[in-house]
């Protein structure tokens, strides 16, 4: 290789755009959403009735918004109240026994794990059960 | 800036400590399609056994796939779409990715790279996959004094330059494109798409030199100059003009072209200047042998930025086979695999034309055949070059349906039929289906996702019943799609004409397994009056599906009207609260006005709401009236009733709203009191709920000033007392002008066929398909004779039906504003978290 050929390679291999800067690892990449405290704490959110069958509401456990739904049959899911997509309101979503439908561009999130059926970032899900009419995250 | 492929927050990776990690260090420099390739065939030879896995990457994103970012700019396909291996997949799969980072040098002696952030990476294996980079031709004043390009000067060649490119769209109005080749056509044809003025600057005599002929050249010219593109070929920019931004380029004979937004894509150089600092052998591009290794034995490269045998490769199929030769070689597969060099075939669409070239595109020796078809007119050129009996190249354009079958002659030598012209023409019937049934099983359909004809025929074998399952089981065709017919037609071909349509397809909503007429005769007769009946009684298990809801509480508002029972989880939250969610989380609220006419107390009326409840915008819409944008969740009922005027459904599957000219009171060329009509009409239809919605207008005259030839029902004034009632019509997404229904002679008639129309359409439409798929879907001489001549006998019950509906109406806002429908019916759900902020004006 002669010194005259690395020169002009040198020239040549300017990017083309303002370089990216030096990041960070990948585990470090913050999506969207809330940030969660450490789990394990509950919270009494509301009364089970504020939330009408097959819909979801919004409440604060702890200073983390999260979107409580009541599905049909009477059980209770809770999850981040934002989609991780475009920051949708979930609670404002759609729901069957399976997942939920995100309102803003349809993204569908799996009760289960809150896994995405249609690809995008997965949703946290946060255990909640009724005590006493009242409705009880964890978060 | 978002993280194309980002993790979520929270999540953390865990790893053994190095020092304990038995397992040999592979070090992958490169992010893009070739380095995340190798790493994918590595894993899936067991590489995770044999090798920690790190790969550094110059951009911070995921990977992605770079040949969609034309999709992404014409505004086709959204970014998360091409994400082909997130963070997440990295760490799901125990490869250290860190991205962002740019190496500077690596220490072949040390065996370490160097990364510009100071960190040392050791090695044993280490593979280059830096790719290439936009080459921009050296022009007096495109670089600023610190090296960076002028602003208004981009390449396009990152999802960084692209969303750059994206933005730059929204205030730019003139651009120049330089290169004529795939990637310079593709940007040019999607900037154009966004409204800007483009002319397209090529140094050589013909567009995509280097796959096409002069004369395939010069009709793909006429192809994009038909779409309003100027072309300028054969002459180069020797100056960009503008001192802080772009103002302009300079061509070589002295013409000056003005523009604000100047795109380079004169053609990509490797980046090979990391391999070069190194001390590897560089030409230009890094030197490797036939098992991609260079100069440094545990030193490799592939993808763009590699060179073998004399040959660099922009495509990314010849990088994919560098890939699994060197997983081969790396994790001992087959420690003696080699690569001999590509022959690249490509498919593409560029600038709206299907372009096809396999191997040269001209004959070069004497005693070559050379066999054209060129039909100018049609843009279509096709020829095929032979050379001792065999297919050595091959260029199609404008029409690609020959391309399994050249492929095949190409790839694999088969005997090609006496009559050469078999080559490009189907002489008979069926001749297309011997293409596909010949192709051998391991040849490749999908490039961008590496499925092969075998893999696509085992998704049929494995139960995949249509077209569309085969994809989603094999991904065929879901990278930049040019593949999709020929994928169709292997799946065809597979299923022996066996291939069921879809089943779902027929569906009215996904999780009711019958068709619209069924449906909506087993609701009539087993009295399902609820979304929750229906599901129970009509779904597999009476299982409850949230995406079929909103349709089936359109459907049972139709058929029942009154008497439809209710439920509020069925609607879709526009429905809930009678407004139409924005990207905040936010509203819009749009008043009725009823064909567009309001008065000086209701402008004062909504300027005081707007006032109190800080509107953040308050816009005359396409349908004239008055949106006011950012209404909080829990002000609606509050400003419904400061306003103290009725929905304008804006928001719903339903009809929305009769946009009128000013008719005969004052225009002097008006024929019909339109206006008037447009208010009749509105003041009818309000509100009914339908398939999809629902737009008209009225104009008095055939100058068409409020658009009624592109609505889903327009009315025309033609003089006498006579009005032509249009079908059909659109001006959104897909533009139709409507066709002409019927003229009548009075606006009691004009009224009388609107609601006919719109309850046959009510009652016979797929949920969501416009008037203008419904009309050519059942055909204007079928609906003409069931509404004019009443062919089936129907025209009483659609004129009863439809009296039905109107009797229903009950204005939205007077209903829920004072009694919310359901606890917290108004309550926000957003109003902690950041949200992706909505600009105020």
């Amino acid at each position: 290789m002669s010194a005259a050929t690395g020169v002009r390679h040198l020239e040549a291999a300017r990017p083309t755009t303002p370089g990216t800067e030096p990041g960070s690892p990948a585990t470090d990449v913050r999506g969207p959403g809330p940030a969660a405290p450490p789990r394990g704490t509950t919270y009494a959110v509301g009364r089970v009735e504020e939330v009408p069958p097959g819909e979801g509401r919004a409440f604060v456990a702890g200073g983390v918004q999260v979107a409580v739904f009541r599905l049909r049959d009477g059980s209770l899911h809770a999850t981040q109240a934002a989609c991780p997509h475009a920051g949708g309101p979930l609670a404002d979503g759609q729901t069957d026994v399976d997942v939920l439908v995100c309102p803003l561009h349809l993204y569908a999130y799996r009760w289960t794990d809150g896994a995405s059926t249609s690809g995008a970032a997965p949703i946290r899900v946060y255990p909640v059960h009724e005590s006493g009419g009242e409705i009880v995250v964890e978060v | 800036m978002t993280v194309l492929g980002g993790r979520p927050t929270g999540l953390t990776s865990l790893s053994l400590d190095d020092e304990l990690d038995p397992r040999a260090r592979l070090v992958v420099v490169g992010n893009g399609m070739a380095g995340a390739r190798l790493v994918e065939e590595v894993l899936e030879r067991g590489g995770g056994d044999q090798f920690r896995i790190t790969v550094l990457g110059d951009e911070p994103h995921g990977n992605y796939n770079r040949i969609m970012l034309s999709p992404v700019l014409a505004g086709e396909s959204h970014e998360d779409d091409i994400v082909l291996n997130s963070h997440d997949w990295y760490a799901d799969n125990g490869v250290h990715l860190r991205a962002g980072i740019r190496v500077e040098r690596i220490d072949t002696a040390a065996k370490t790279v160097l990364g510009a952030d100071g960190s040392v990476t050791p090695y044993d294996h280490l593979v280059l996959a830096t790719g290439s980079y936009s080459f921009i031709p050296p022009m007096t004043g495109v670089r600023r004094e610190d090296g960076s390009l002028l602003p208004g000067v981009f390449g396009f060649r990152t999802i960084d330059e692209t969303r750059a490119l994206l933005e730059a769209t929204g205030r730019c109005r003139r651009a120049v494109v330089m290169g004529g080749g795939l990637l310079g056509l593709e940007a040019a044809r999607a900037l154009q798409g966004h409204g800007l003025q483009v002319e397209l600057v090529h140094a050589m005599p013909w567009l995509m030199n280097a796959q096409l002929d002069a004369e395939a050249g010069a009709i793909l010219r006429r192809s994009v100059e038909s779409l309003g593109i100027d072309v300028h070929l054969d002459v180069l920019a020797t100056e960009v003009l503008g001192a802080e931004h772009v103002e302009g380029v300079v061509l070589k004979d002295g013409r000056r072209l003005d523009c604000d937004l100047l795109v380079v894509a004169a053609g990509v150089r490797p980046h090979s200047d990391v391999a070069l600092r190194s001390g590897l052998e560089v030409e230009r591009g890094i030197v490797v042998d036939d098992q991609l290794r260079t100069d440094d034995p545990d030193v490799y490269a592939i993808g763009e930025c590699a060179q073998h045998r004399g040959s660099v490769y922009g495509l990314v199929q010849p990088a994919w086979e560098h890939a699994r030769v060197l997983a081969d070689v790396l994790t001992g597969t087959d420690p003696g695999a080699e690569y001999h060099g590509s022959r690249t075939a490509t498919k593409l669409k560029v600038a709206g034309v299907d372009v096809a070239t396999m191997g040269v595109n001209t004959p070069e020796r004497e005693d070559d055949e050379f066999l054209v078809i060129s039909e100018p007119k049609r843009g279509v050129h096709l020829s095929v070059v032979i050379r001792d009996d065999r297919l050595i190249g091959a260029t199609l354009l404008g029409d690609t349906r020959k391309v399994a079958y050249l492929t095949q002659a190409f790839d694999r030598g088969v005997p090609l039929p006496e009559e050469r012209i078999r080559l490009l023409v189907d002489l008979s019937d069926g001749a297309a289906e011997v293409g596909v049934a010949e192709m051998p099983a391991d040849s490749q359909v999908c490039n961008c996702n590496g499925v092969s004809k075998g893999d696509i025929c085992g998704a049929v074998a494995g139960g995949c019943g249509s077209v569309g399952a085969v994809m989603d089981a094999t991904r065929a065709g879901k990278g930049c799609g040019s593949c999709r017919s020929l994928v169709k037609q292997i799946v065809e071909w597979a299923a022996d004409g066996d291939l069921a349509e879809d089943p779902a397809a027929s569906y009215y909503v996904p999780g009711i397994p019958m068709a619209k007429p069924e449906l909506v005769a087993a609701i009539r007769e087993q009295d399902l009056r609820s979304v929750s009946a229906v599901f129970a009684a009509l779904a597999p298990g009476g299982k409850e599906d949230a995406r079929s809801k909103m349709g089936l509480t359109s459907l049972l508002k139709m058929v029942w009207g009154v008497d439809f029972v209710p439920e509020k989880d069925g609607e879709f939250i526009n429905d809930r609260v009678h407004a139409n969610i924005q990207r905040d989380g936010t509203f819009s609220v749009v008043p009725q006005m009823k064909g567009g006419v309001t008065t000086p107390a209701q402008l004062r009326r909504i300027a005081e709401v707007a006032e109190k409840y800080e509107v953040p915008m308050v816009k005359v819409t396409g349908g004239q009236r008055i949106d006011l944008l950012g209404v909080r969740k829990e002000d609606l009922p509050a400003v419904w009733d400061d306003l103290g005027m009725p929905s304008g459904y804006a928001y719903g599957k339903s009809f929305r709203t009769v946009k009128t000219c000013v008719g005969s009171d004052f225009c002097r060329f008006g024929l019909g009191d339109s206006t008037q009509l447009g208010i009749d009409l509105e003041t009818r239809f309000q509100g009914i709920e339908s398939p999809a919605k629902m737009k008209l207008a009225v104009v008095g005259c055939p100058r068409n000033c409020a658009e009624a030839y592109v609505k889903d029902v327009g009315v025309v004034a033609v003089g006498n007392g006579r009005w032509e009632v249009y079908v059909g019509g659109a001006a959104g997404a897909t533009v139709r002008k409507g066709d002409l229904l019927a003229t009548v002679d009075s606006p009691q008639e004009v009224l009388r066929l609107t609601g006919r129309f719109l309850q046959y359409y009510r009652e016979n439409a797929n949920w969501l398909e416009r008037t203008y798929d419904f009309v050519p879907r059942i055909g204007l001489e079928r609906i003409r004779s069931v509404l004019l001549e009443d062919s089936e006998g129907i025209v009483a019950d659609l004129d009863a039906n439809m009296q039905k509906s109107v009797d229903a109406y009950a204005d939205p806002w007077g209903q829920d504003g004072k009694e919310p429908a359901t606890p917290g019916q108004f309550r926000t759900s957003l109003p902690l978290v950041a949200l992706p902020a909505v600009p105020v004006r």
